[in-house]
């Protein structure tokens, strides 16, 4: 592999995670954030791949398996659970990715919204499936994502400039993934919603972990991918209390604890 | 001894024991379920943990050990703290049969969660232990949010909508910040890297002996930016301002032993890890950077917790805003950054969790009688229980910094240390903080303890339950008025860290 071609593999890949995360704030449809989670996860692992090629590190070759199936495939179908079955639409999530236009945001408050042929999207808000009326807009939210990529781009002068490789110039995708992380995860209201926020988050953190100092050591990578996959379950389970005890997984009907 | 040796099979036993105990412990809780008799072994468990941390306390000197293959390592304020987790669990665990045996037997619990409870709170344990014992940051980073996993079930124990809510709120405000924490790891260890290339191999470039010996050589720019991630990360899971919202619902919501542990112990261990970073930071970047940080969110956490102690109206929200409160007032000690500030800093880590443990634990047998955690529902605990009105007393004249316990000597030293420091700002303010908290807490304490009694049910403490809260405040007492060794090793900490 040439230095050329393996600087742009790798900026394809940071491309891809940051695209993906974007589409993630786009999409208000479970379904959809959850297959661009997994796009995300495999768009994450390709980066210990291909610097594991180039710069023959035989621990990043053995890590990125790992990568893959944690986080295109196992946290995904995880996430995919918390929805209970009644909620999922017939024929897989495929069917219900309509993108999200103004009218079936609007249509997401009325409660007499329901088709005949499946739930409509207010018995999707009320199963989790679907986010209510978002806190800030999508456009705003699109508005906000590009303001933080520029952002990420300011900050990661320095570390750029204390190593001007491919590696840490694909540094500032992986943070703008982090930013864009935290803010889905601020704004939005549905629990389910939250994890996948919580999930591009850490994919970023991860992402950078590979970038600028080709990965954790071994022992603190796999123990955090063992909390991670913990986390998930306990979100997980805990989503199942929630729904038992709320009737739902709105966040914002969590009011009863304040001073 | 002053450099970082292997330890001897001994001392190796010593830094295991802390871990392997606790998990022993939890596979025979799984095994046979919560019964009095695997409850008395996780108290053996926590103390054989306090032993360990004394035998270490003892042998470490101003060096440091390493075991496992350098996977664990100790030194005197790692030793302080295992002394710390030590203790508090052991009075937690003990405390602990009483409170599941009075909830199994009014109902409150099933024997299923009974058994969980005794199998995370024992995980517990050994994450903390790993969190202090560990040799590499990274791993340090994964016992942390390891505490933040074993403990989402205990906070949501008692299953109720607002046990849900807390544990909701708990893991997902904790899991972000120490995100930020792991974001900043590795931010570190991307300039502990590069700083050692050609220095030593790069694969131990997150352990403390590493970090602290590159840490002149680190890139400055990149250094700030790690060192305020792992501000944020860390200060959220040790209760810092502004990332505090979790804790009081989180300590409130949770059963009253794992209420003092969380309270008393966590908070601690995940500042601890602040005090690591302390000690790269000030040789990479000079003292007032981290200092900076520390003041700012110490005394914004000072305010945060006075203000709201004045209109509390539960008790068990209380001492979870009082735990608040010293943990700023840590952070000021740390800001300070002097030998002295340090000693009196883990003195007033171990004097705080002692004390807020016999708080929690009589908090939990109030809790217990009235089915409820507001001041107005539980008034004139004295009249009707003087024993367990008393040991509360006793815990509250403790938390509140007045002699001859240990909390007045801590505080004491802090105070000379920040003005040692040059901080006499920031002290004013911070002392002006706390006599607002001493005050609330106070008045609040009164209320409950002197108020009309009314109708309320008696409040008799069968000798089981009671004796781990006069255990705990005997404790107290005896180390305010005698250090002993202890006290070696609390200085020679402080050296380290100052």
């Amino acid at each position: 592999m040439t230095s050329e071609t393996y600087a742009n593999l790798l900026h394809f890949a940071g491309g891809l995670l940051l695209l993906c995360t974007v589409g993630v704030v786009w999409r208000h449809q479970l379904g959809a954030s959850v297959r661009l989670l997994a796009v995300q996860g495999a768009a994450l692992a390709a980066i210990p791949l291909i610097s594991g090629i180039y710069h023959e590190k035989a621990h990043l070759l053995a890590i990125a398996p790992v990568v893959l199936v944690l986080r295109a495939a196992v946290l995904p179908y995880l996430i995919s659970r918390m929805v209970p079955p009644t909620a999922r639409p017939p024929g897989g999530w495929t069917a219900s990715a309509a993108p999200a236009t103004p009218a079936a945001q609007a249509d997401a408050g009325a409660p007499d919204g329901p088709t005949a042929t499946r739930p409509g999207p207010a018995a999707d808000v009320l199963a989790g499936s679907r986010e209510p009326v978002p806190l800030i807009s999508t456009s705003v939210t699109l508005l906000l994502s590009a303001a933080l990529t520029v952002l990420a781009y300011a900050l990661c002068r320095p570390i750029i400039a204390l190593d001007p490789t491919a590696d840490t110039r694909t540094a500032p995708a992986a943070l703008a993934v982090i930013f864009i992380g935290l803010l889905a995860l601020t704004t939005r209201r549905q629990a389910v919603s939250q994890v996948v926020g919580f999930l591009t988050l850490d994919n970023g953190i991860v992402a950078l972990a590979f970038l600028l100092t080709s990965g954790v050591p071994l022992v603190v990578e796999l123990g955090a991918s063992l909390d991670l996959l913990l986390v998930v379950l306990v979100v997980a389970a805990l989503t199942n209390r929630m729904r038992a005890a709320f009737g739902g997984t709105d966040i914002g009907e969590l009011q009863e604890l304040k001073e | 001894m002053t450099a970082t040796e292997s330890a001897s099979p001994a001392l190796a036993a010593a830094m295991i024991v802390p871990l392997a105990a606790p998990l022993a412990a939890a596979a025979l809780v799984g095994a046979a379920g919560w019964r009095r008799a695997t409850g008395y072994a996780s108290v053996l468990a926590a103390a054989a943990t306090l032993v360990s941390g004394a035998v270490l306390a003892s042998e470490v000197g101003d060096g440091a050990l390493t075991a496992a293959g350098p996977l664990l390592r100790a030194d005197a304020l790692a030793a302080v703290m295992t002394i710390v987790i030590g203790a508090v669990a052991t009075l937690a665990t003990w405390g602990s049969i009483g409170y599941l045996g009075a909830e199994l037997a009014h109902g409150h619990t099933t024997t299923a969660r009974a058994r969980t409870y005794g199998i995370l709170v024992n995980l517990f344990l050994a994450t903390m232990a790993l969190a202090v014992l560990a040799n590499n940051l990274g791993v340090v980073w994964v016992a942390i949010e390891g505490t933040t996993i074993a403990t989402a079930f205990l906070v949501g124990h008692r299953n109720t909508p607002a046990a849900i809510e807390a544990t909701w709120k708990y893991v997902i405000i904790c899991s972000v910040g120490i995100a930020l924490a792991f974001l900043g790891t590795v931010v570190l260890y991307f300039a502990s890297v590069d700083a050692a290339a050609g220095m030593t191999d790069t694969a131990s470039g997150l352990d403390i002996d590493t970090l602290v010996a590159v840490a002149p050589h680190l890139d400055p720019d990149v250094t700030r930016l790690a060192v305020v991630l792992l501000l944020l990360g860390y200060g959220t899971k040790a209760g810092l301002a502004p990332f505090h919202t979790w804790l009081a619902d989180a300590h409130s919501q949770a059963p009253a032993p794992v209420s003092a542990l969380m309270s008393g112990v966590l908070l601690a261990v995940a500042f601890t890890t602040l005090l690591r970073v302390k000690v790269v930071s000030d040789a990479a970047l000079g003292t007032g950077y981290l200092r900076t940080g520390l003041l700012v969110l110490g005394l914004a956490t000072l305010v945060v917790a006075a203000l709201l102690l004045v209109g509390q109206r539960d008790y068990k929200r209380m001492l979870a805003y009082s735990s608040l409160e010293h943990m700023g007032l840590l952070a000021v000690a740390a800001a300070a950054g002097t030998e002295l500030a340090m000693a009196a800093l883990l003195l007033h880590v171990l004097a705080h969790g002692l004390g807020k443990a016999v708080l929690f634990l009589s908090a939990g047998q109030l809790q217990l009688a009235h089915g409820s955690t507001a001041i107005a529902d539980a008034r004139g605990v004295l009249a009707r229980g003087p024993l367990l009105g008393g040991l509360f007393a006793a815990g509250l004249v403790a938390l509140l910094g007045l002699p001859p316990f240990a909390l007045f000597a801590s505080e004491v030293g802090i105070a000379r240390g920040a003005a040692d420091a040059g901080l006499a700002w920031a002290l004013g303010a911070a002392l002006l903080l706390v006599l607002v908290a001493f005050a609330a807490l106070t008045r609040h304490s009164v209320d409950l303890l002197l108020g009309p009694a009314g109708d309320g049910p008696r409040l008799a403490l069968r000798p089981a339950t009671a004796a781990p809260l006069v255990v705990g405040v005997a404790a107290s007492l005896v180390l305010g008025l005698y250090a002993g060794p202890l006290g070696d090793v609390l200085t020679t900490a402080g050296g380290l860290l100052s």
